[in-house]
């Protein structure tokens, strides 16, 4: 019949997780715990030069002095981080040429994700580097990519092949010291993935990673580091997910993007981690530390789709240190059930005439807590910088909230800071309206949440926005059947 | 001629209130029936209860649509058979056009009724030849759904998306408010235009001044939830200039 709050309330709680398969595959695993010993042994095993074990050591040094973070808004057990498998590597005879000697669950695992790599390399011109667990398993089109100098491949090959950028840009925008999660990262990280694109360059096609957790017990902590020299562009787009799984399982990733001057960054995510079942057990959590170093006249664009974990804490930033530089950020947070979610951005401006845009659209429902937090800063330097944030909470249920901390600090009297936030309920009108016109109350919700969602949703590269129109979907259905 | 819509001893009540207590009504193809009363009378509940509302529950008697009962009716359900009500306050719905808005609104019902889903081309083909009929300005379109548009331009977004939804039962609730004579003489014309020996129309109003443009075969006086007086078009002139103390008075005796 018709929409009631408590049966929207009824359906939301349905929502299942279309991802919460395992995958068979044999694994190799260190031992369960983190000492020097297990950091020596994931260095070792990925046949790491000493400069590499130093700077993981240490992390783990600085992360040992570290405490969590608490300012965030959201409440969780800590995870043992003794209790953690720190490698895990899907287990495999030899070296990898093609695609035909990947394990064949490995692909059957990718095609339920929805990117059967067959496929994409055929349709789409997207190349795919998947990580699972803690190793990247293939990239594709990497030929094609390589007769234009860019390289893109996984962090533990870079590490091998191109050393000097590696050492040269990692931890330069986020160092081992940064922040808990991303100390803890930075001694133990075990892949990720690795691009750099050319002076000059123009990269032809979307490049895109999908990580997803699959051993239990394991966290999963990669790197990802994308270089894009002077005048170059890229876009690019990471997807995660998950297994269903009782216990919390840790995500911890560093996502460090350096454009060099006039050179633009496109950052897209769609993540989609686990979320835990309806009465809040079990799901990711997923500690992220994502900032963008933008040079003269460069521009670096956060997009981001967040729909899964249990906890999210992260905050993909920019320091826009060259002048006439931009940062961007573009937001749809939905959190559902138990789900926590303290995400948001901070722009630094540094250089003069630099430019920022925030727009952040949350949306709760079920018992779920959604905050925005960002940090606008306008250095001493920064002449003429100007910001403009807009912060959107949708309420879907009575039990759920939305948060908003925005903080702003300006230390050049030029600079022009504006501010908007909007809190509102899904209207029983605006629903009762679509459905005198023959749509369906759930394709209503859709309708509607999508709308309220277009602005970000539009900034998302063509056939993503659609994944992620879906995804919205999919996380507001009820199980109708 | 056959019946469209049969009311019958209907009694409704909103959130325990008794709103509606035994109204009567029977509306055939081809005809206009406007229905009038003073402020509180049961105009808005019963279009409300009409559509399927939530809230408006139904407590005696029942409706008949083209001879189904569909008292259990969903909203969509009652769409999809037909029934359209143009709102009094039509809501906003950011970020969604109206296009989309429509298009999504046809291909749930042709999905609901069976039917292929609609194809751009005749979409588009659909969309230009209905908003020519009700004058809807071009980028009125392509806007969001009722979002920043004036209280005319969205009593005409409504005639709009009738024309395009080809209703067989209207229901205008109140859809002279808020208009300055210009719009509406637009709406009207609209609905004039839409007319046909098919369709039936219900024109819910306070005032009589619609009824000069869009002419009623019958008029009906609701008062304290009930009809108390039916009669033809010269009943809507009594109303104007009696107002609507007299019924009470009337109704006493």
């Amino acid at each position: 019949m018709s929409y009631t709050e408590k049966e929207l309330k009824k359906e939301l709680e349905g929502k299942s997780y279309e991802f919460g398969f395992v995958t068979d595959i044999e694994a190799e695993k260190a031992p369960v715990g983190l000492n020097e010993e297990i950091i020596r042994l994931i260095s070792s095993k990925k046949n790491e030069p000493d400069w590499l074990l130093e700077y993981r050591l240490n992390a783990f040094r600085i992360w040992n002095e570290m405490s969590s973070p608490d300012w965030a808004h959201v409440k969780y057990q800590e995870p043992d981080f003794q209790n953690i498998c720190y490698y895990s590597a899907p287990k495999q005879k030899k070296q990898l040429e093609s695609l035909d000697q990947v394990d064949p669950e490995l692909l059957r695992t990718m095609e339920k994700l929805g990117i059967s790599m067959e496929e994409q390399k055929r349709l789409t011109g997207v190349a795919v580097d998947f990580v699972m667990d803690s190793v990247s398993v293939a990239t594709s089109f990497k030929d094609k990519l390589a007769d234009l100098g860019i390289i893109f491949c996984s962090f533990s090959e870079a590490v091998q092949n191109h050393p000097e950028l590696v050492k040269k840009y990692m931890g330069s925008v986020i160092p081992a010291s940064d922040n808990y999660y991303a100390a803890l990262n930075s001694a133990v990280f075990t892949d990720g993935s690795f691009c750099y694109i050319p002076k000059g360059v123009r990269c032809p096609m979307e490049l895109s990673t999908y990580f997803r957790i699959n051993e239990a017990g394991t966290g999963q902590f990669e790197r990802t580091l994308v270089i894009a020299d002077e005048s170059s562009y890229v876009s690019y787009l990471e997807g995660c997910t998950a297994p269903q799984r009782d216990e919390n399982q840790l995500h911890a990733a560093v996502v460090e993007l350096i454009a060099l001057d006039q050179a633009e960054i496109k950052y897209s995510t769609v993540q989609n981690w686990y979320p835990g079942d309806e009465n809040g057990k079990g799901g990711v959590f997923n500690f992220v530390t994502k900032r963008g170093l933008c040079g003269y006249r460069s521009k670096i664009s956060w997009t981001q789709v967040e729909t899964g974990s249990a906890v999210t804490w992260k905050y993909p930033s920019c320091i826009l240190k060259g002048d006439y530089a931009v940062g961007e950020f573009y937001s749809v947070a939905l959190t559902n059930n138990y789900q926590q979610a303290d995400t948001g951005t901070k722009m630094i401006h540094v250089g003069r005439n630099t430019k920022s845009t925030i727009i952040s659209k949350g949306i709760s429902a079920g018992f779920s807590q959604n905050s925005y937090r960002g940090l606008v800063k306008i250095g001493k330097g920064a002449k003429n910088a100007r910001n403009f944030s807009q912060c959107d909470s949708l309420l879907m249920t009575d039990q759920c909230g939305a948060h908003t901390f925005p903080y702003i600090e300006c230390e050049n009297p030029s600079a022009m800071v504006e501010h908007e936030a909007t809190t509102s309920k899904i209207g029983e009108d605006q629903l009762f309206y679509c459905m005198q016109r023959g749509i369906p109350e759930e394709k209503a919700i859709s309708l509607i949440v999508n709308g309220y969602a277009k602005e970000v949703l539009n900034k998302l590269p063509m056939e993503f926005a659609v994944e992620a129109q879906k995804l919205l979907e999919i996380s507001l259905e009820g199980s109708v059947g | 001629m056959d019946t469209v819509l049969k009311i019958e001893n209907l009694h409704c009540q909103v959130q325990g209130q008794q709103i509606l207590k035994g109204l009567n009504l029977e509306i055939k193809r081809g005809e206009v029936h406007a229905i009038m009363g003073p402020n509180g009378s049961g105009k808005s509940t019963l279009s409300s209860v009409l559509a399927g509302k939530e809230d408006y529950e139904i407590t005696a008697g029942q409706i008949l649509y083209q001879n189904e009962d569909i008292g259990e009716l969903s909203p969509e359900e009652r769409s999809w058979k037909g029934m359209f009500l143009a709102f009094q306050y039509p809501v906003e719905i950011p970020g969604v056009s109206n296009i989309n808005f429509l298009r999504t609104a046809l291909n749930e019902r042709n999905k609901a009724l069976g039917r292929d889903q609609i194809s751009a081309k005749d979409f588009l083909r659909l969309v230009s030849e209905k908003s020519s009929l009700v004058g809807l300005d071009n980028k009125l379109k392509n806007r969001s759904v009722n979002e920043g548009f004036s209280g005319g331009e969205k009593k005409r977004n409504e005639i709009f998306q009738m024309a395009m939804l080809e209703p067989t039962l209207s229901i205008l609730d109140e859809t002279d408010s808020g208009l300055d004579i210009d719009a509406l003489k637009i709406v009207s014309n609209g609905v004039n235009t839409l007319k046909s020996e098919d369709n039936a129309t219900i024109v819910i109003t306070h005032y009589q001044r619609l009824l000069d443009y869009i002419v009623p075969d019958f008029v009906h006086v609701l008062y304290d939830g009930k009809i108390v007086k039916s009669g033809d078009k010269s009943l809507a002139l009594d109303l104007e200039e009696r107002g609507y103390d007299w019924l009470k008075l009337e109704k006493a005796l």
